[in-house]
């Protein structure tokens, strides 16, 4: 292994000096791989998280196929785009914003792509928060007691009852409740790197954090653009009519 | 600890002693928040050896319970409900908090940097933060219990645990989902600190096999907590908004929730014992002086393990409505992980062949894990043959077979660790008497608790029952048996704990490298200093590379019992000046 | 050792095939293509994803290593989700279908 023996000859080198640089490592490179690989594990857990929920739509999508397609309809697929675009766009300033801390740009910039980003989320939980509302409106918030399309004046098809109904809007709130609470959290990671960049603690040499993040913040954007088609565009040509 | 400047002048005697820095982890720093804030790797493997022995006793506590209770046929002692939240109790505190993070919390923690040539883990804040969680959620549960208590068994299994329990099934379970994090970050520790943190000429087949096995458990860890995680918030929210998806009344299918909950508690059970196989691998070469057989295999038995343990679960749903051709599939595959298992046990077979086998303890241990462990493993065949499994589901055979894989193998190789490693874990040796004679103690009470048991399954008493029927005079027989084996075993644990405590204080002062074994951890002072080593580590010898007693002290660049590059630590300046 | 840096024109072209690929789905979906529809939509979120994460994630520049773990994380999920999908899709085959199983 003489890569290590050299980087540990670095070690002695002058980033060896960095302030960023804990203890336990010889040097930044070691730091930073290890950062970095630790995310991308914490990813993996995060994908067989998101993984059973998957496996729960899959399963009942398999068996009331009828019934999921009916009660996507009442998801607001312009909406949806919307939101999508958003989120996209917001990991396109964050995908920026790792790059102006890899090229050294001013903090302004740094921040001010992250502050971007930042709003960016704050909109797609605005809009998701408005969607919420909606289903509340017509009776579709799949708690024991409230759940009640009919009394609302709710068209369900024959053939489907509203058990089945009930499961896929039961799903739905499940997996978009935890991606946007995975946005929340992202969010309130975010403020504290926000600071660091209005610091100046980022550099071409150190900003594994701006880094890190930015992985999660796209893993959370993977993740919607699968819930997206799956919850929204399902039923879109079953009849425009709903 | 006691380990200060008086007590290793009082044995002045030993030379070894007098050549070392006296300043180690233990007391480097003193006070309670030098212990709640530390970041050192090894204080916080000491957390959790307090922890879990905490947890380890309510399970067992609960264990006596049970016991009792099926000393006469009558329910005589409890009532069906108290009896079904003391089996589930025990279920719960043993599974999530003694067994899944003993070793990994415990030894591994401690060792695998030690073993590696690192100054400690990769993210020693998030190792303590995994302690915490694993308290949190340890403390959250154990409040469940004592609120009123959970009696759904530990499998959680709906409907009994949705909407048609009254008990504190939320709580519990809000405990477990947060221990599940504790696990995550400990294997993602684990990945990370073996990949990135190794001393140079560690290469990856020059790494002990504890840590190969010890990451594809953090390989299971990462990979199957998360779906464990998510199906029990999925389960609270069903109790919360009584509906959800498990629930037939929407349609849902209760099976879901358990191919999701052993989607993870079947790899868990590899959680259990890859750990303890790590144990075994370490001590069965120190204590017989050879390098293990077929290291290469043994290595990569343990991912293949990790990986094959990933296919089989749907072998706990035979008598469900899974169906009969995912139960073939199933059954098939759970054939196949024996193989890997079986390798481990040939390995280490063959290695003691022509080896220089010393009886210490640790390798009592050994003996009784490997013939254990066999038998849990062969029973696990039977269970895992379709037609044979429908005879004797949920019967004592299968309490049986896996008592003998998690107390047979997870317990004899936790106990046979700590005692390997605790003469570096506190510089003292245990009295060596008096742990072959409670090994003795153990093994003896462990067969009698548990073999009695495989013959009641088959004769068809099932589990989770506290009557049976007074017209079987043989069940009587069997379960005086197992409950007079239990007190053994008691009694045989207990004696560890007594002189365990008693050698911090009172035990002979061990050598850096007592047994000698050749891993790093034996190249460092015992106790070990704060960041491991006095120098960076460089490895130029493979793994097990045993030598005859008189060559050993020349091995590598360091002899056994001196610091890792032979310099006297005075000589070293600023690395040691610095502790 | 320093990290491959992505040109911005990078970020800008696979943000616009992101834009494209999302009015792609959402056009696709207003046909029905029978039971090709979870196909269409799965094909264009998996090069989406694949997008996000070869580019904005850097797996493209990334350590063999890097390319190990994604990969085994896909692994994982279809475990997860083919192997209780064998019970599922077989659970009505009894009777019917006995020689399925044997001719897989």
């Amino acid at each position: 292994m003489s890569t290590h023996a050299e980087a540990i000859e670095h070690g002695h080198g002058p980033e060896a000096a960095h302030e960023a640089l804990a203890h336990h490592f010889d040097n930044l490179e070691q730091q930073r791989e290890a950062g970095a690989l630790g995310m991308w594990v914490f990813i993996a857990q995060e994908v067989m998280f998101f993984g059973g929920l998957f496996l729960a739509y899959l399963i009942y999508r398999m068996k009331y196929p009828t019934a999921f397609m009916a009660a996507s309809n009442h998801l607001n697929w312009k909406i949806g785009t919307f939101n999508t675009a958003v989120l996209i766009t917001s990991s396109l300033t964050m995908a920026l914003a790792v790059w102006a801390t890899q090229t050294g740009r001013s903090r302004k910039t740094q921040v001010g792509l992250m502050a971007a980003t930042l709003l960016l989320g704050f909109i797609f939980l605005g809009v998701k928060a408005y969607e919420y509302n909606e289903k509340y409106v017509d009776g579709l918030i799949p708690i024991a007691g409230w759940f009640d399309p009919v009394g609302h004046n709710v068209h369900i098809p024959a053939g489907v009852t509203t058990g089945q109904y009930q499961m896929f809007f039961w799903l739905y709130f499940a997996m978009t409740g935890l991606h946007a609470l995975h946005m929340i959290i992202g969010a309130g990671i975010l403020l504290p790197i926000m600071w660091m960049a209005w610091r100046g603690r980022f550099s071409p040499e150190y900003h594994s954090p701006v880094e890190n993040f930015g992985l999660y913040w796209h893993f959370v954007d993977i993740i919607w653009i699968f819930l997206f088609p799956l919850l929204y565009l399902l039923g879109a040509h079953f009849g425009k009519g709903h | 600890m006691s380990t200060n400047t008086t007590a290793a002048a009082a044995t002045g005697t030993r030379e070894w002693r007098s050549r070392f820095p006296t300043v180690n982890y233990l007391n480097a720093d003193y006070g309670i928040w030098s212990w709640l804030l530390t970041k050192d790797h090894k204080r916080i493997g000491l957390l959790y050896l307090i922890s879990v022995s905490f947890f380890f006793a309510i399970g067992g506590a609960y264990a006596g319970a049970i016991r009792l209770e099926l000393l006469t046929p009558m329910g005589d002692l409890m009532q069906s409900s108290t009896y079904n939240k003391v089996f589930t109790h025990h279920g719960i505190m043993m599974v999530f908090f003694f067994l899944i993070p003993a070793i990994p919390g415990v030894l591994g923690n401690f060792l695998i940097p030690l073993m590696i040539g690192a100054k400690d883990m990769a993210f020693p804040k998030i190792n303590l933060l995994s302690w915490y969680i694993f308290m949190a959620g340890g403390l959250i549960t154990f409040c469940a219990l004592l609120f009123g208590g959970v009696d759904t068994g530990w499998t959680f299994y709906v409907p009994y645990s949705s909407n048609f329990s009254n008990t504190y099934v939320t709580l519990a379970g809000l405990g477990i989902f947060i221990n599940g994090f504790s696990s995550i970050l400990t294997g993602l520790n684990f990945i990370v600190t073996t990949h990135t943190m190794r001393a140079p000429g560690m290469t990856w087949f020059r790494l002990p096999l504890f840590v190969w096995s010890h990451y594809a458990t953090a390989l299971i860890m990462i990979l199957g907590t998360p779906v464990i995680a998510i199906t029990i918030l999925l389960l609270a929210l069903e109790r919360l908004s009584h509906v959800g998806i498990f629930d037939p009344a929407l349609g849902g299918d209760p099976v879901l929730f358990q191919h999701m909950f052993w989607f993870y508690s079947h790899p868990a059970v590899y959680i259990m014992i890859l750990p303890s196989m790590a144990v075994i691998s370490e001590v069965v070469a120190t204590h017989t002086r050879k390098p293990i057989f077929g290291y290469s295999f043994v290595a990569f038995s343990s991912l293949a393990i990790a990986v094959f343990g990933f296919l089989v679960w749907g072998h706990h749903l035979f008598v469900s409505s899974q169906s009969v051709y995912a139960g073939m599939i199933f059954s098939m595959i759970s054939f196949v992980v024996a193989i890997p298992s079986a390798v481990k046990v040939f390995n280490w077979t063959a290695t003691m062949y022509k080896g220089s086998i010393s009886y210490d303890t640790p390798m009592l241990y050994a003996f009784a894990f490997i013939g254990l462990f066999l038998i849990g493993g062969m029973t696990g065949l039977f269970l895992a043959a379709l037609g044979f499994d429908i005879h004797v589901h949920d019967t004592y055979f299968v309490v049986a077979h896996f008592h003998y894989v998690m107390v047979g193998g997870t317990v004899m190789g936790y106990l046979g660790g700590l005692h390997n490693w605790w003469p570096k874990i506190t510089g003292r040796m245990y009295p060596e008497g008096w742990a072959r004679f409670a090994a003795l103690v153990v093994f003896v009470g462990f067969n009698l608790t548990f073999f009695p048991q495989f013959l009641l399954g088959y004769m068809g008493m099932p589990r989770r029952y506290h009557a049976y029927p007074v017209g079987e005079p043989m069940w009587q027989v069997l379960h005086v048996m197992s409950t007079g084996g239990a007190t053994v075993l008691g009694i045989g644990l207990l004696i560890p704990a007594v002189y365990f405590i008693w050698s911090m204080r009172y035990g002979r002062f061990a050598p850096a490298n007592p047994w000698p074994g050749t891993g790093l951890e034996w190249r460092t002072p015992s106790p070990p200093p704060t960041e491991n080593f006095l120098v960076t580590p460089v490895v130029t010898w493979e793994a097990y590379e045993y030598r005859p007693i008189e060559e050993l002290q020349t091995i590598g660049p360091g002899e056994p019992d001196q610091p890792i590059d032979g310099q006297h630590p005075a000589n070293r300046g600023t690395e040691t000046e610095e502790r | 050792m320093s990290e491959h840096i992505v040109p911005r024109t990078t970020y800008f072209a696979v943000f616009g095939a992101l834009l494209v690929g999302t009015a792609i789905t959402v056009a696709a979906a207003n046909f029905d293509f029978g039971r090709m529809n979870d196909i269409v939509a799965m094909t264009i979120a998996v090069t989406k994803m694949l997008l996000v994460l070869l580019f904005f994630m850097h797996v493209r520049y990334s350590s063999r290593l890097i390319w190990v773990i994604v990969a085994s994380m896909f692994f994982w999920l279809l475990i997860l989700l083919l192997l209780t999908l064998t019970d599922y899709s077989s659970r009505d085959w009894f009777g019917s279908n006995v020689g399925g199983i044997m001719s897989r």
